[in-house]
């Protein structure tokens, strides 16, 4: 297709543990869901070391999920995904066509009679999740950008530039147990506090928001890189009827096109991780993260 | 619903039968319906009987022993009900009023089907929310019920238990209306608690009421609970012994008393979420024996904490990898999953309809008016009609206290309806109901009866055969005669209710309705419980040796020399902190002292509190708080060991006349005598080696830290000395502070645990006792160079026999307690 951009992608995640893990249980997000705009077109995952059983599932959310059981004693867990997706362009929309924010609030609403297929959906994501709480601060800092009457998705973008002027991007300053109000107070975060403030303020007002996981292309040497790579990445999508889910990204404060793989989604981080587990044993640990993403020329 | 009706009751009785004394102090409030008196001020006809025998003779003394007899009954049975921050301690003595709540067969009757069908509605709902969710396609349930509940658990969407059975127990919270009829407060799904208490209840009140209850041929409560067993190990694969288990959050949950009481009930062991591991989507207890399937899982935790691999990653109680196991359906939870998405009062008002369109009947059971406020007309009545309302949250996680309108005013009723506007769907009103009352007998004060609100607790129980409802339950009463919220936790009170029998059909047997409560198999006992009571036995001993030491110590002020060897002796094994003196006051700061040990074994003993009686737990709470009392008191510590060392004799005696004498407790006794043995040998090495070995204040002293003095005098004619008292402290087979007694008898009771538990690969004590000839015990008590020689190598040699105690002891927790010295961890990138 016109326009599509195709990828090499290589995400590696070890850990190192102190002592003897005797038994580990992993959930991995790895995988990249299916999308109109996406297709993974070829992908592997090494898993080291020997697990005891693998197994692929979909989740509740619809996104690819792999477990693995490790029953061996190890000190030493090494996940590595190679994967090559395929992105196409997304048709333009006015955010001047889309429904005024109150209405497209107003549409969730429950009324006695059945819901459209698509809003029942959306109200999956309009609630508060583990990571997302709804608190009235969120609606007071977002205020500006909600004003009477405004298309949503002209509210999703104001929202989404304030975010980006106001918030410094500061690695390693926040951990994901963070709360959003100190995220808030503090004016920086990473790419999951960005996205998690965000779909806070859209909850806040009524709206359905959900979390995008995934990797961004990576342009290390332009004065211009995106922010993100070498990790994986997240944004977030708004419902945004007629048009429906639009995805924007607040930490690079802008929209997401071709630039961006989308993995899973879910409310928040914690339904999306790229690697949950529980271990036994294991003391202290170190984690290494590495994401390469490579453009294929065509 | 209906209003309040307001009727004038005669406040003095007419009944010819009730002596005036007895019943005069009975006030009700005539707003209210009274379960004993009818509109006329008589004495209800089912109530008669009862009331005649309690006030036939003189109805102060009958009150007088009843109460005394219940609260006897309670402490006796060791019945607790924890509360967090209760300034009455953790455990707080259950609180019960003996004279029963009395229903009639027909209303009863009608009650059991509605809240059967109830059941049925819940458990077709729970199949449709988690499954098609056609509901809410249709409209007929707002997705914020669903979507917006914390206990809505999205990863259990899809998931089908086994036999379609979500609720496997049921409760419901009831109160008559004015009105006389029964209407529903609350629907408990998650893991309803208070069914052990109401069948407690039963057994306090039978004994209390041991007449009435006959006379009256009360419906007996505990057959349900053997169904509920037969249900719970119906769930074996084929030639499978099938295992259930209670999964309980620990002992400091506040109805952790019931968890304990039920696992005896049903015979089935109580566990934590440490005892079991999921491998290959099976789950397993951890017992000694070894890794052991279970099928069934009875839960008292809620459902978000169950799995944290894919639930909340924060818990620490659960199981990971749980939910692997549900899905392959090689585990069945009782209740589900899930269930604990309709706790909240939200439902009441849209449950008609659903049972309309799932079962194709109208509920029988009627609840108390509700209004969720996320529909635009309920939050206008809402708002318009505030006075006649309680405002309660909607979701279990909010923090918003329930608030009646009436009592709303300026500032605060701006705050809640502003609350209102910016989040309706988050809030629920419900008509305000008056509780109806029912007597009972005063505490405190003047004896005779009080009316009080009562509201109801009913259980359903999934059996091999469908619901089954327990023909009684819990009541409550409050606290505070004119309040119509009623809560254990904030100190109410509870009765048995009784259940009279169909006048139509014929009597059902009555009698005790204590039943045999089926016994939990000894390998079925996890070993979390076991590796406790090993230490529960090491703390024990471990304080006594420290107690007697230090005291022994104390008692040696007078002489100086031996007063410097022993404070040193105390100091070298941290008895004593390095700049501590023992006759200032007992320290609690010193982590290697004996307040520090009194902790631990207290600690130790709450952690296996099923496995002790009654009264040896509470010698172990009185034995802890006497001893912290003396502390804090800075009484004269010499009292205060004495005291200790007496309660510490008593716990050796419950140890071995008040236990069960399986494998758990030969583990308490091997831990008794390892902790013995290494202290002993260390403390002997200790004087060995020291300058002033022979000297006979010294080993005077030493004698009587080993509480050896008296058979020392009776054994030998001789004052104290080295040879001697080595002779008896270490040679002897017979004394049983001899370290060759304690040698002996770990090597026998080690040998019977491998046999009973089929392993090989003998574990024993790697050091033999030293041996000791006469000869050798003359030299060793010379003088001389070579003597002095022949003391520290023998000192050596005891060190060593120290070292290898420990060593077993490892060895010991590696084979039987290991898998489970690890912590779980959740890691998350």
């Amino acid at each position: 297709m016109r326009g599509s951009v195709r990828y090499r992608i290589r995400h590696e995640t070890t850990y190192a543990y102190r002592n003897d893990v005797v038994h580990s249980h992993q959930l991995l997000h790895l995988v990249p869901r299916p999308t109109a705009y996406q297709q993974c077109q070829e992908h592997v995952i090494n898993v080291t070391p020997a697990f005891y059983r693998k197994r692929n599932e979909i989740d509740t959310f619809g996104n690819l999920v792999t477990r693995v059981e490790f029953d061996h004693p190890h000190r030493r867990l090494e996940v590595a995904t190679d994967m090559e997706v395929e992105v196409h362009p997304r048709p333009a929309v006015d955010a001047a066509d889309s429904f005024s924010w109150e209405r497209a609030a107003a549409e969730l609403n429950y009324r006695n009679s059945d819901p459209a297929r698509e809003s029942l959906e959306a109200c999956r994501f309009r609630h508060e999740s583990p990571y997302v709480r709804i608190k009235r601060q969120f609606n007071e800092y977002a205020a500006e950008c909600f004003t009477k009457g405004r298309p949503v998705l002209a509210c999703a973008e104001e929202l989404m530039r304030k975010l980006h002027k106001d918030f410094r991007y500061a690695p390693g300053e926040t951990t994901i147990s963070t709360p959003l109000m100190e995220v808030l107070k503090n004016r920086r975060g990473v790419c999951q506090d960005f996205s998690h403030l965000m779909i806070a303020c859209l909850r806040a007002r009524g709206l359905a928001a959900r979390y995008v996981s995934g990797y961004i292309r990576q342009v290390p040497a332009s004065p211009d890189a995106l922010v993100g790579w070498g990790a994986s990445h997240a944004w977030v999508a708004v419902y945004a009827p007629p048009f429906g889910w639009f995805e924007l990204d607040p930490t690079n404060g802008m929209f997401v096109g071709t630039d961006h793989i989308s993995v899973a989604w879910g409310r928040d981080f914690g339904d999306v991780s790229p690697l949950r587990g529980i271990i036994l044993g294991g003391g202290s640990h170190r984690l290494s993260v590495g994401v390469k993403v490579e453009v294929i020329p065509s | 619903m209906t209003e309040p009706n307001p009727k004038v009751k005669p406040s003095t009785l007419t009944a010819g039968t009730v002596t005036p004394g007895s019943l005069a102090a009975y006030v009700p409030d005539a707003r209210r319906y009274d379960e004993l008196l009818d509109d006329k001020g008589l004495v209800r006809p089912h109530w008669q009987p009862l009331i005649d025998q309690l006030t036939r003779d003189d109805a102060r003394a009958v009150a007088r022993r009843g109460l005394e007899r219940t609260r006897r009954l309670i402490v006796e049975n060791g019945v607790t009900y924890n509360v967090y921050a209760d300034p009455q301690g953790a455990d707080r003595p259950w609180a019960l009023d003996p004279v029963p709540l009395l229903l009639l067969a027909e209303e009863w009757r009608e009650m059991e089907a509605g809240l059967a069908q109830r059941a049925r509605l819940i458990d077709a709902l729970l199949a449709d929310i988690y499954g098609p969710q056609r509901l809410l396609c249709e409209g007929l349930v707002p997705p914020e019920l669903v979507f917006g509940h914390p206990n809505y658990l999205w990863p259990c969407q899809g998931i089908v238990p086994r036999g379609r059975n979500w609720l496997h127990v049921y409760a419901a919270d009831l109160a008559r209306a004015p009105d006389g009829r029964w209407w529903l407060l609350a629907d408990r799904t998650q893991a309803p608690s208070g069914a052990g208490y109401a069948l407690e209840n039963r057994e306090i009140v039978e004994q209390v009421l041991p007449q009435a209850i006959r006379q009256l041929e009360v419906r007996r409560t505990t057959g349900v609970f053997s169904e509920l067993r037969e249900q719970l190990l119906s769930h074996g694969d084929e030639g499978e012994n099938p295992l259930a288990v209670i999964l309980t959050p620990g002992p400091f949950n506040e109805t952790y008393f019931e968890h304990a009481y039920l696992s005896r009930q049903l015979g089935v062991p109580l566990a934590e979420g440490t005892d079991l591991t999921v491998r290959d989507d099976t789950v397993y207890l951890k017992t000694l024996a070894g890794l052991k399937r279970v099928h069934t899982i009875l839960r008292r935790l809620d459902d978000d904490f169950c799995d944290p691999l894919e639930l909340r990653s924060d818990s620490t109680l659960g199981i990971p990898g749980l939910l692997g196991a549900v899905r392959a359906n090689r585990v069945v939870m009782a209740n589900a999953l899930g269930t604990g998405v309709l706790e909240s009062a939200a439902w009441l008002g849209f449950l008609p309809r659903i049972a309309e369109r799932l079962l194709g009947e109208k509920l029988s059971l009627p609840s108390v008016a509700t209004w969720w406020c996320g529909e635009k007309p309920a939050l206008d009545y809402v708002l318009a009609h505030l006075d006649k309302l309680v405002i309660k949250p909607t979701y279990p996680n909010q923090r918003f206290e329930p608030v009646f309108g009436h009592n709303l005013g300026g500032e605060a009723r701006k705050r809640v309806i502003q609350r209102l506007r910016a989040r309706p769907y988050a809030y629920v009103a419900q008509e305000h109901l008056s509780l109806s009352q029912t007597p009972i007998w005063r505490p405190h004060g003047a004896l005779g009866f009080a009316a009080t609100p009562v509201s109801i607790r009913m259980y359903a129980v999934a059996g091999l055969s469908g619901t089954r409802v327990m023909p009684g339950g819990l009541a409550r009463v409050a606290a505070d005669a004119t309040i119509d919220v009623v809560s254990t936790q904030r100190g109410g009170g509870s009765k048995d209710i009784w259940v009279l029998p169909d006048s139509s059909e014929d009597t059902v047997a009555v009698g005790t309705s204590r039943s045999p409560g089926a016994q939990v198999r000894h390998d079925d006992i996890p070993s979390r419980l076991v590796e406790n009571l090993y230490w529960f036995g090491r703390y024990t001993v471990r304080c006594e040796d420290k107690a007697r030491l230090l005291r022994g110590t104390l008692t040696a002020r007078s002489d100086e020399g031996v007063w410097n060897a022993a404070v040193k002796f105390c100091r070298d094994l941290g008895v004593i902190s390095i700049d501590g003196d023992p006759a200032l006051s007992l320290d609690d700061r010193n982590p290697q002292g004996v307040v520090a040990d009194v902790r631990r074994l207290a600690w130790c003993a709450s952690q296996v509190r099923t496995r002790l009686s009654a009264s040896y737990w509470r010698a172990v709470n009185e034995m802890q708080r006497r001893l912290q009392d003396s502390v804090a008191a800075r009484e004269e510590p010499r009292a205060a060991l004495d005291q200790l060392l007496l309660s510490l004799a008593a716990l050796a005696g419950f140890a071995f006349d008040d236990m069960t004498q399986d494998e758990g407790w030969r583990l308490l006794r091997v831990g008794r005598r390892l902790e013995r043995l290494q202290f002993a040998a260390g403390l002997l090495a200790q004087h060995l080696g020291s300058e002033w070995a022979t000297r006979q204040s010294h080993v005077e002293w030493l004698l009587e830290a080993y509480d050896s003095t008296r058979i020392y005098r009776s054994r030998y004619v001789v004052a104290p000395r080295l040879g001697p008292m080595l002779d008896l402290l270490v040679r002897d087979s017979e004394h049983p502070r001899a370290l060759a007694f304690q040698w002996r008898a770990i090597a026998r009771d080690l040998e019977i645990l491998a046999t009973s538990l089929g392993i090989t690969g003998e574990l024993g004590l790697d050091e033999a006792i030293p041996q000791l000839t006469d000869a050798k015990l003359m030299a060793l008590e010379s003088d001389g160079a070579d003597a002095v020689q022949a003391r520290q190598s023998m000192a050596e040699r005891l060190r060593a026999l120290s070292w290898a105690a420990g060593q077993l002891s490892d060895r010991l927790s590696l084979r039987h307690f290991s898998h489970i010295a690890l912590d779980a961890q959740a890691l998350a990138t």
